[in-house]
């Protein structure tokens, strides 16, 4: 990895290292009685772990000049790796998580791995150690090619790549060791999030400086979602964060707004981190695979361009849903209500400009699981937007909310969508990336398709089950007129789903082992001389995005 | 239209700033009007702030997640107020940072968990849920009692929380730890401290069932016992908005 980095980038990368161990040292010095310590130790070792590796390749020739000839995919294949480890890990804690609702002291009686620590174990390194390195992963890809540009440098890609899994890893073991902000699925404390806004500004500039180079007059619509994707969490990430450090020798923060506001900037930045992380960003992947998978052209221009503003524009309205009968004023909650409910329609565009580029590749469908991955994928997105506007309606969202329900609908969306859509992602890209004709066995990739299908459907039925008797349960009023059950009641009759929602679990997990197996041996089976000879050049044909009109 | 944007998607920074736009307006219609709408947030005099022990017992409750699986949020709807009591205002939590409104009931609504159980049943409870509840499906929290509470930097935290609005004294900055321990040894000198700063309704007790010994316990059990308490305002018929 080093020897592809010119001699400059080998400098700038110890500056960067170098300055990256000073913080590390001043959190485990001054912070020494403070959970940071451990954090700054981390950092320390990551720091000289990196500058001890860039010494070890420094005095390596440097890359040729021709080697802005072929696309720079070493990081891609190395965030598809990083993805499903994280993959593997995020299922393995979340199964976890679901078999402590079943018998509660599975913990072992440690600290760390009480449920409220490792419930945001699980989400963070489901949404963000996975999906976060698939859509780095992919959208480098997929922005190269249809670009027809190759990444500008050597050193900003893997600045980005290994930043945001430094910061994925302050996340998980920070919560373990007690730091958290406490605001859902933006857990981590000041200095990460310092970090991955870092890490984010050079992201975007990869984007903006290989779009600059771009061969293609037109930006591909793949990469318009990457980009929102990118752009718009980068606001929400900075908004919702800001926050006063107790100290900066300490973890501990305390968010800049209180109350109302705060809640509403949560659920601003919770509903849109689903937008433009878990939907955006997806749909760009879903907008290069999908069509080049199937060999057919996106079926409608201006579908997609109706659908990407749409999404772009209602999404962010749509947050305070999340907020129906509380103390936020009442005007805000209609608003989310009626953008929630419009929010339907650039949804089903999208799926539906997905479902119709299908048409005439169904036999495709039909023998090809990762071509499936894709269509499943497109079908759970439009079963749960149709769900996540029905649940935004205020009478249906006072049964749902606060229920199982909600979590039933985020894993129709997460594993039927996201991770559908980046399984079938995954399994295309790496023989193309690795130059190898087909996937190690297509047999597992059938097998993994089965198991993750089931593993959702028992999922979600488990939890739509359990949602709906538990928000009836707490409604119930008996003959005289007071309530029904105790709140230990709904909890009891809970039991049999939640063992029913750790099976599906675990079967989407052992699906996500088989797909990680499979991807390493089509990987270890790959011939190294061969993949030098194989062209990849930035014009090939191969590399030309589905035709836009 | 169509041919607008055939030219607007070959421009990258056009699209940028485009996306920026028109993802803006919807976050600053909705948020920026709760900071300057007076209703927003009811008017309630008599709204107590933390103390240093019930401080460092949210961030306890922070730490451990507690949020996770409860809320701190009573819902304008009948079978809630019945079962949690009066719905939540939003002065109620006017000095959380953050604030603790929760997603989900795996546990029940704690808003105005305070003063319902006793000290007691609160340190059984958290050692143990299934010494006082069989079916809970809580987790054990024995370490709340071994481990001893960190009071050293509560002045900063203090100075933190004023920092970002909520109106702590210098005097109370500078007791900050003092009256983390002062609040649970009735009848002492700093007991008294306590209740000077921080008025005549502060509870002060022996929390976690430790006396001598300053644990995260008390600190947890001072935050519970404190949830829904801090102001009378939801109790009242009508409530007066604004200024």
């Amino acid at each position: 990895m080093i020897n592809q980095l010119t001699k400059n980038e080998r400098q700038l990368s110890l500056i960067i290292l170098l300055a990256l161990t000073l913080c590390g040292l001043w959190f485990a010095i001054a912070g020494r009685n403070d959970p940071i310590g451990p954090h700054g130790v981390l950092i320390t070792l990551a720091g000289i772990f990196g500058i001890v590796g860039v010494f070890s390749g420094y005095f390596s020739p440097e890359p040729s000049e021709n080697r802005f000839d072929r696309y720079y995919d070493e990081p891609s294949k190395a965030g598809i790796i990083l993805a499903m480890v994280w993959a593997v890990f995020g299922l393995f804690v979340g199964d976890w998580v679901a078999w402590l609702l079943v018998n509660p002291d599975l913990t072992f009686d440690a600290e760390w791995s009480s449920f409220g620590r490792i419930r945001p174990v699980h989400t963070t390194a489901v949404i963000f150690g996975f999906g976060g390195n698939a859509l780095i992963a992919t959208s480098l890809y997929v922005l190269q090619r249809t670009s027809r540009a190759r990444l500008p440098d050597q050193l900003s890609p893997w600045f980005v790549l290994l930043g945001y899994n430094l910061f994925c890893v302050l996340a998980v073991t920070g919560y373990m060791m007690g730091i958290t902000q406490s605001k859902e699925y933006a857990e981590p404390e000041w200095y990460a999030d310092i970090w991955l806004v870092i890490v984010w500004v050079v992201y975007f500039i990869i984007y903006l400086r290989t779009l600059a180079r771009r061969k293609e007059p037109h930006i591909y619509v793949a990469n318009w979602y990457y980009m929102a994707f990118i752009l718009v969490v980068a606001v929400l990430h900075i908004v919702n964060n800001l926050a006063v450090p107790v100290s900066f020798a300490g973890a501990k923060s305390y968010s800049l707004f209180s109350g109302v506001q705060d809640a509403m900037t949560e659920w601003w930045y919770g509903h849109n981190a689903v937008a433009f992380f878990l939907t955006a960003g997806f749909l760009g992947m879903l907008y290069y695979y999908l069509p080049v998978r199937a060999g057919r052209p996106i079926y409608s221009y201006r579908l997609s361009i109706i659908s990407f503003w749409g999404i772009t524009f209602f999404y962010m309205w749509a947050g305070s849903h999340h907020l129906h009968y509380t103390a936020l004023p009442q005007w805000v909650q209609t608003l989310g209500m009626t953008f929630s409910l419009m929010l339907l329609v650039p949804s089903w565009a999208s799926a539906g400009n997905a479902l119709l580029t299908l048409n005439g590749a169904w036999h495709k469908v039909r023998d090809d699981a990762t071509l499936r991955f894709m269509m499943v994928a497109v079908v759970f997105y439009g079963l749960s937007t149709f769900e996540g506007s029905f649940m935004a309606i205020r009478p249906v969202n006072s049964l749902s909310h606060y229920t199982d329900w909600t979590v039933g609908h985020v894993h129709a969306g997460a594993l039927g969508w996201v991770a559908m859509i980046t399984f079938g992602a995954i399994y295309a890209s790496v023989p193309w990336l690795w130059k190898r004709p087909a996937m190690y066995s297509a047999k597992l990739v059938e097998a993994h398709f089965w198991l993750a299908l089931m593993g959702t459907i028992v999922y979600v039925f488990a939890m739509w089950n359990s949602g709906i008797i538990q928000g009836l349960m707490w409604r119930t009023y008996n003959e005289s007129g007071t309530l029904a059950y105790s709140f230990i009641d709904s909890s009891v009759a809970m039991h049999p789903y939640y063992i029913a929602r750790a099976v599906g679990g675990l079967l989407f997990l052992i699906g996500a082992i088989a797909g990680s197996y499979n991807i390493w041996m089509t990987i270890r089976t790959a011939p190294r001389a061969a993949a030098e000879k194989t062209p990849d050049r930035p014009e090939p044909f191969l590399a030309r995005p589905p035709v836009l009109e | 239209m169509f041919g607008f944007h055939y030219r607007l998607e070959r421009k990258a920074v056009g699209l940028v700033l485009a996306i920026i736009g028109v993802a803006s307006i919807g976050g600053i219609v909705e948020i920026a009007p709760l900071f300057t709408i007076h209703q927003t947030v009811e008017h309630a005099p008599d709204m107590r702030l933390y103390t240093p022990l019930e401080l460092a017992g949210r961030n306890i409750y922070i730490r451990e997640g507690c949020y996770a699986c409860h809320s701190q949020m009573i819902r304008t709807l009948r079978d809630e107020v019945e079962r949690y009591g009066p719905y939540s205002l939003a002065v109620e939590s006017k000095y959380d940072h953050p604030m603790l409104w929760g997603s989900k009931r795996t546990g029940p609504d704690l808003a105005r968990i305070g003063g319902k159980y006793s000290d007691e049943w609160h340190v059984a409870h958290l050692n143990n849920p299934r010494d006082v509840v069989s079916e809970s499906v809580m987790p054990a929290y024995g370490w709340l009692t071994r481990n001893k509470l960190r009071t050293d930097d509560l002045g900063q935290h203090l100075k933190a929380q004023r920092a970002v609005g909520v109106p702590y004294t210098d005097e109370m900055i500078a007791n900050a730890a003092a009256d983390a321990s002062g609040q649970t040894t009735p009848d002492t000198s700093g007991a008294e401290g306590v209740v000077k700063r921080y008025g005549k309704d502060t509870h002060v007790g022996t929390f976690g069932g430790t006396p001598g010994k300053l644990t995260e316990m008390d600190a947890l059990v001072a935050y519970l016992q404190i949830l829904g308490r801090l102001t009378d305002a939801a109790q009242k018929p009508v409530v007066a908005a604004g200024d």
